[in-house]
């Protein structure tokens, strides 16, 4: 399978010109949040341009912000799940959780959390007591207060019982300087962990989709993880980021079209569960696209593989942690996967979500 | 996973791969017949491992794409009706029809919902005794036992606001429009080894000693595919014509025959359009007179349906092999997965998706 | 029509409309699976299901028989050279 694709107008996933403009969607549709190319697409055509400034422009999980000559991680998350419960935790853990991941992707230590809660007329007070109390958790297990925050309340049917918005700010570390751009051909990819899980918890509990083994969700904040990591390499760490919605293979699409460069991955090194397999199986899906909520890919400079990689293991998050891929020349802007039969297979961007097939 | 990693064993696809082309004296244009095939062929590189003097063609074997525009459109009316609850399986929410997708309703405010199998529509059914809970019943043999014994399950519990919309297709007479097509270029057929796990293979005897082609009942997993070429290549290198089953772990010449006596009680045989290739009679599935009342078609009235597909999509050709989906002038341009122009793009079965989601662009 | 996987049974009972389920085993999970089309299939055994119905119940000893011939044309080619790849 040769590498080189003729180029054409819808190729790289950052291409401002596509020929299918916006317009082309009269209605915002699921697919906008799916974090595929519909969802590149509306932050490249509406919001950059719209709001354009250096920091968004950098388009990594968090804004890093000069602030009297300390670096300021600036992060914003909202939470939609349903169900609002599920095996490993609830909206309001994710959230903590999702912001907490985000500064650490900056490599960031959490200073302060808002919270912004839109509930829905009718939601049982004992679910938003739940729902609270875990945020309190998730947040006391981190050390990180949560000092802000607003309530509205919208008509019954206007909302999924609740919407969940979670700010944060964090100090990056000194010496340490994570960006999508440091990422390199001959840098090592790493994965902290075994993917697909909170995507397959989630749809387990699905109406339609279950499962009767319990799958649970693999939420968790990963500051620690990301603390013993950067202890041990530091600045050898290129590049952290959280592969949430749309799975490990959107995430580093991402990344390997605003650095310009070409991932290459090994399908038998990637770590997957045997239940989370099983899952796939049946339901037809690919665990790259799947959601992952308690992980993070690491682009680390060879030198500092091994020790990147034993950092991780030495933490209880990352203990199966494995070497999944490098950054190469070839391609760039393209992820391709050389598949466990030994053949080549582009891994793009998908256009929304992914969903479970018969075919 | 057992009966899974086995088949996907690189060293054993490499030998295949070898005594193909150690064994392969001519050219030779080969046709697989289902979308899953192809999505194994393309995902994991098989075809690009032949020798190329063998051609993988890719036939219709995608339930999905060749659901007519006119059912699409269909389903489409029913699930913007209030009260109804629209179910169906993944493969579908993309499809276009004339103007919209299901997931498009679904945004404006349709109860589109997706199941993985038909007893779960069934139970959403029993749940919500108030609505009506529509199943869109696609595919090939394969699935017609699962949507048989919804519709059958219904029936004897009494559950009333439960129905299916029907697109079955057949596989057996869509083969022997491609044999007999004057422009057909295929010499071998591998056979679609979940269909004939519910059907056997009896059916295909006559059609291989008709047009004396060998067909092999090949499996899914990539050895699987390799050892289905591997015998079909063989055959036509020998001469031999008739039918062979590679999938022997699974099929059987007679098939599931406890499956096709509900098939025969629920299910009669119909003429059936395929989108972009046209009417093939006898080629579909419609569900019988007693069951009526359980008949999405006649439960709803949607007026009058007029169908239309944009000109520019070659699906027909792609869907009988004639080209391949890169030779459309719209691939990759104003055809793609996020704007599909036909359905052979929007499943992910269908050879114009496969084509690009694996990157094949020449 | 594509998508069948291979489960192991794990269990076997009757739903509230009184069709034969049971309980297989894919990888790690399990999922319900209606077998009642595979009234052969006990506990133990191996189906190939298609959304949420077994739809054969795999044999064992013809899943070998690919293994077999690769290992015959291995013990060929051991026997001589090989003709030359003609591409």
């Amino acid at each position: 399978m040769t590498d080189e694709r003729s180029p054409r107008p819808a190729d790289a996933p950052f291409d401002l010109s596509c020929p299918v403009p916006l317009s082309q969607y009269p209605h915002v549709l699921l697919a906008h949040g799916g974090g595929g190319k519909l969802t590149q697409r509306l932050i490249e055509q509406l919001f950059v341009p719209s709001f354009d400034n250096p920091a968004l422009r950098e388009l990594h999980d968090g804004a890093v912000l000069d602030v009297g000559g300390r670096k300021l991680a600036f992060t914003t998350d909202s939470f939609v799940v349903t169900p609002l419960f599920f095996p490993g935790g609830d909206i309001g853990s994710l959230a903590v959780h999702g912001t907490v991941n985000d500064l650490a992707m900056c490599g960031a230590k959490p200073l302060a959390l808002s919270a912004g809660l839109i509930l829905e007329e009718g939601l049982p007070m004992e679910q938003l007591r739940k729902i609270v109390d875990s945020m309190r958790r998730a947040a006391a297990s981190v050390g990180v207060p949560i000092v802000t925050g607003d309530t509205k309340v919208v008509d019954r049917g206007k909302g999924d019982g609740v919407f969940v918005n979670v700010t944060g700010i964090g100090l990056v570390r000194d010496g340490i300087e994570i960006s999508p751009r440091r990422a390199r051909p001959g840098d090592v990819i790493l994965v902290s962990g075994e993917i697909a899980v909170h995507g397959i918890a989630i749809m387990s509990v699905r109406e339609g989709l279950t499962f009767d083994t319990v799958l649970v969700s693999d939420t968790a904040p990963l500051d620690g993880l990301v603390d013993t990591l950067l202890s041990a390499v530091g600045e050898k760490v290129h590049v952290l980021r959280d592969p949430t919605r749309g799975g490990v293979a959107s995430t580093l699409n991402e990344i390997a079209g605003q650095a310009k460069v070409g991932i290459r991955l090994e399908e038998t090194k990637i770590p997957v569960s045997e239940d989370v397999r099983g899952a796939c199986e049946i339901l037809g899906l690919d665990p790259l696209y799947v959601a992952n909520e308690g992980k993070c890919l690491v682009i680390v400079a060879p030198e500092a593989a091994d020790a990147a990689l034993d950092a991780l293991r030495r933490h209880p998050l990352g203990a199966k942690a494995a070497r999944i891929g490098e950054v190469v020349a070839d391609h760039p802007g393209r992820v391709v996967m050389r598949s466990r039969i030994g053949g080549l297979r582009i891994v793009d961007l998908l256009t929304g979500e992914q969903l479970p097939r018969i075919c | 996973m057992r009966y899974v990693d086995e088949y996907r064993s690189e060293e054993a696809v490499r030998k295949f791969a070898a005594a193909i082309r150690d064994g392969v004296t001519r050219p030779w244009t080969l046709m697989e017949i289902c979308g899953g095939q192809t999505h194994t062929l393309i995902r994991f590189g098989i075809d690009e491992m032949l020798p190329p003097s063998v051609t993988m063609v890719h036939g219709p074997g995608c339930p999905v794409c060749v659901t007519p525009l006119e059912m699409i459109d269909r389903a489409l009316a029913i699930a913007e009706k209030p009260g109804v609850i629209f179910t169906s399986f993944g493969d579908m929410l993309r499809v276009p029809g004339s103007r919209t997708d299901l997931l498009s309703v679904k945004a404006r405010g349709g109860d589109v919902r997706m199941v993985y199998s038909p007893l779960d529509a069934l139970e959403l059914a029993r749940k919500h005794p108030d609505r009506e809970v529509v199943f869109f019943a696609v595919g090939f043999e394969t699935t017609a036992p699962a949507n048989a014994t919804a519709v059958w399950q219904a029936k004897r519990a009494g559950i009333r606001n439960f129905s299916l919309l029907v697109s079955h297709v057949l596989v057996p007479p869509a083969m022997e429009v491609i044999l007999g097509s004057p422009t057909n270029r295929v010499q071998g057929f591998l056979a679609a080894g979940h269909v004939c796990t519910v059907m056997g293979y009896r059916e295909y005897e006559p059609i291989a000693a008709k047009y004396r082609i060998p067909i092999v009942v090949t499996g899914f997993e990539p050895l699987d595919l390799m050892q289905g070429i591997f015998l079909t290549l063989k055959a036509l290198e020998e001469g031999r014509v008739g039918v062979e089953n590679q999938y022997t772990r699974s099929v059987t010449r007679d098939g599931n025959v406890k499956a096709q006596g509900v098939l025969r009680e629920v299910f009669e045989v119909c003429d059936r359009a395929w989108r972009g290739i046209g009417v093939i009679p006898k080629s579909g599935w419609r569900l019988r007179d007693e069951y009526a009342e359980h008949d999405a078609i006649r439960r709803f009235d949607v007026g009058t349906i007029t169908a239309e597909e944009p000109s520019v999509c070659i699906a027909g050709e792609v869907l009988r092999g004639i080209k391949k989906p890169n030779a459309c002038a719209a691939f990759g341009t104003d055809c793609t997965p996020e704007h599909p122009l036909g359905a052979p793009m929007v499943s992910s079965e269908g050879a114009c998706a496969a084509y690009f989601n694996y990157g094949r662009t020449v | 029509m594509c998508l069948g996987v291979p489960g192991q049974v794990v269990r076997v009972d009757r739903n509230d409309l009184g069709m034969t389920m049971g309980l297989v085993k894919f990888g790690g999970i399990t999922r319900e699976v209606c077998l009642m089309y595979t009234p052969e299939a006990d506990v133990g055994d191996w189906v190939l299901v298609h959304v949420g119905f077994a739809i054969s119940k795999l044999d064992e000893e013809s899943a070998k028989e690919v293994f077999a011939m690769l290992e015959q044309m291995g013990d060929l080619a051991d026997l001589g050279p090989s003709t030359d790849a003609k591409d």
